[in-house]
């Protein structure tokens, strides 16, 4: 299913299975995400979508019964590996939430937060907090007023805070859980426009109820549906020659 | 409106009513009956001089030492409590998994069931001989042991209170810092505790209110010296204490009779205080 011709990728699972209890989530799921693209989940509410995102930096590892067969491969490491310190692939892989979840502490404190935990000093905090909020589109908005509550913030503009947030850790992916769900349309766009941007820096995953949305910003779409990787490609490709009969019938709307 | 209601309406409003009346109750009958102790001593000497010889002639009404016995082990109280209520509490909350969190919830619960005297029995039976070996002490009743048993009694209200605190923050919190690479620790210390800290603050305080107001255990362990205490090991004699002591030897309308009742309103005083900075914390976190 996958083009061999591809280079190589720079996080992949290897016949991924995942359970909650006895409930059988994710189905062998093979899939590459390719360095500096944007590549999108997308499949109907409890597909799994989510939860497979989450096996790229290892959150489900906090849920109660919760159990994982298969490797995740960032580059030749597998991040299930127990050698592996579960925090540096955090930091490697940064992740934002469904809805914007900034820490009751002030915006440059949100930002500040992963560099603070790995002990940087005050001045290069400064100079990352602000790169950081300048590269998530934020600064203008906020520079005169980083010491106020996130709270003070709108929503779209407390999403682009945990956008800048996970960038202070400067990670190699960024994961985005539906990132624009909880969001009005302009600032939806915003965060879009913002994705096309950092994939320049980083490589995205993004999962996504919008297959508008999937078809605006992603140059690989994976179609999930069961708990099984139905579909895997480009885009362009998928949208117009699905190859599989559902993932035509859910780009056309017929289930969802 | 029908009538059954109306009936159930009144009902609950008279209840209401009920405690307010007596509330402004017991307080009118603390300021009529303790503030005539300023007809014997000034407010100076009560609340500054050390020396309570309420039965000499003249007697004396200074209840500094008294205030000092209570403010010493309800200190002391704290130390102990604050440390094992909090620590419990984020056991509870946030380690602990939902089998043991099941068991050990109303384990400490139980705690704070258990009578005042209960405790008192075992801080006179039990750890004050302890004390005695132990530390070397020539007596076993003192303000070290009185803090050791308060500060137990006030663990279950501080470890309750600061779970109920810690399990209201959301659990996006605790994921957005793990998603940033912090470890639970360090989430726990630096996103949770925060995020909860106007519940852990009231907690403490409500320990203090009742460290500094419970009765039955400072009667029995503290030792009942009214003097300002060298060390941890003294005797002490903390308000609520020495009311209870004297207040059945004490004639009605007795200048002593009228100086418990000032002990009582200082006491009352500072527990108020303590509930108006618990709303003050309450109210600041909902703004």
């Amino acid at each position: 299913m996958v083009n061999k011709t591809q280079k190589t990728a720079h996080i992949s699972t290897e016949n991924l299975n995942l359970w909650f209890d006895d409930n059988h989530v994710l189905k062998d799921i093979n899939i590459p995400i390719y360095d500096k693209k944007v590549t999108a989940m997308i499949g109907p509410s409890g597909c799994g979508k989510s939860t497979m995102l989450r096996c790229f930096n290892r959150m489900n590892d906090l849920i109660p019964g919760c159990k994982i067969k298969g490797k995740v491969n960032l580059y030749d490491q597998n991040i299930y590996d127990s050698k592996v310190d579960v925090t540096d692939v955090r930091t490697k892989v940064g992740m934002v939430f469904q809805r914007p979840n900034p820490f009751p502490k002030s915006i440059y404190k949100n930002v500040a937060y992963g560099l603070k935990v790995r002990g940087e000093k005050k001045a290069k905090i400064d100079e990352l907090v602000e790169k950081s909020l300048k590269d998530a589109w934020l600064w203008d908005e906020v520079k005169d007023r980083l010491h106020e509550s996130a709270f003070s913030l709108s929503g779209g503009q407390q999403q682009r805070l945990c956008i800048a947030r996970a960038l202070a850790n400067n990670p190699e992916i960024l994961l985005l859980d539906e990132p624009t769900s909880a969001l009005d349309p302009q600032s939806t766009a915003k965060i879009e426009e913002l994705c096309l941007e950092l994939k320049n820096k980083v490589t995205i995953l993004i999962v996504t109820h919008n297959i508008a949305q999937a078809g605006r910003i992603s140059d690989y779409t994976a179609f999930i549906f069961l708990g099984e990787l139905v579909e895997f490609a480009p885009t362009k490709e998928m949208f117009t020659v699905p190859k599989d009969s559902r993932t035509e019938q859910y780009l056309s709307g017929a289930f969802g | 409106m029908d009538f059954k209601e109306k009936i159930f309406q009144s009902i609950t409003y008279i209840a209401s009513i009920c405690t307010i009346v007596f509330l402004f109750g017991i307080i009118l009958s603390l300021f009529f009956e303790g503030l005539p102790v300023l007809n014997f001593t000034s407010i100076k000497d009560f609340l500054f001089s050390k020396d309570w010889y309420p039965t000499m002639f003249p007697p004396k009404f200074g209840i500094l030492s008294l205030i000092a016995g209570s403010f010493v082990v309800t200190l002391g109280a704290l130390v102990i409590s604050i440390p094992l209520g909090l620590g419990a509490a984020i056991y509870i909350s946030e380690i602990a998994n939902k089998r043991v969190k099941e068991i050990l919830k109303p384990l400490i619960e139980l705690l704070a069931g258990i009578p005042s005297v209960v405790y008192g029995l075992f801080g006179m039976a039990f750890l004050s001989p302890f004390l005695i070996k132990v530390f070397q002490v020539p007596i076993g009743l003192n303000a070290f042991n009185a803090s050791i048993i308060l500060g137990i009694m006030v663990v279950p209200i501080i470890s309750s209170m600061s779970e109920d605190a810690l399990s209201t923050v959301p659990n996006s919190l605790r994921e957005a810092s793990l998603a940033l690479g912090a470890n639970k620790w360090e989430t726990i210390m630096k996103v949770v505790l925060p995020a909860a800290k106007s519940g852990v603050i009231s907690s403490i305080i409500l320990g203090f209110g009742r460290a500094i107001g419970e009765t039955m255990v400072v009667l029995m362990v503290a030792g009942g010296a009214a003097q300002i205490p060298d060390s941890i090991f003294d005797p002490v004699r903390p308000m609520p204490a020495t009311v209870a002591a004297e207040m059945g030897e004490t004639a009605i309308g007795t200048p002593h009779f009228h100086a418990l009742f000032g002990i009582a309103i200082i006491l009352f005083i500072i527990t108020f205080i303590s509930i108006l900075i618990i709303e003050f914390v309450v109210m600041r976190r909902k703004k």
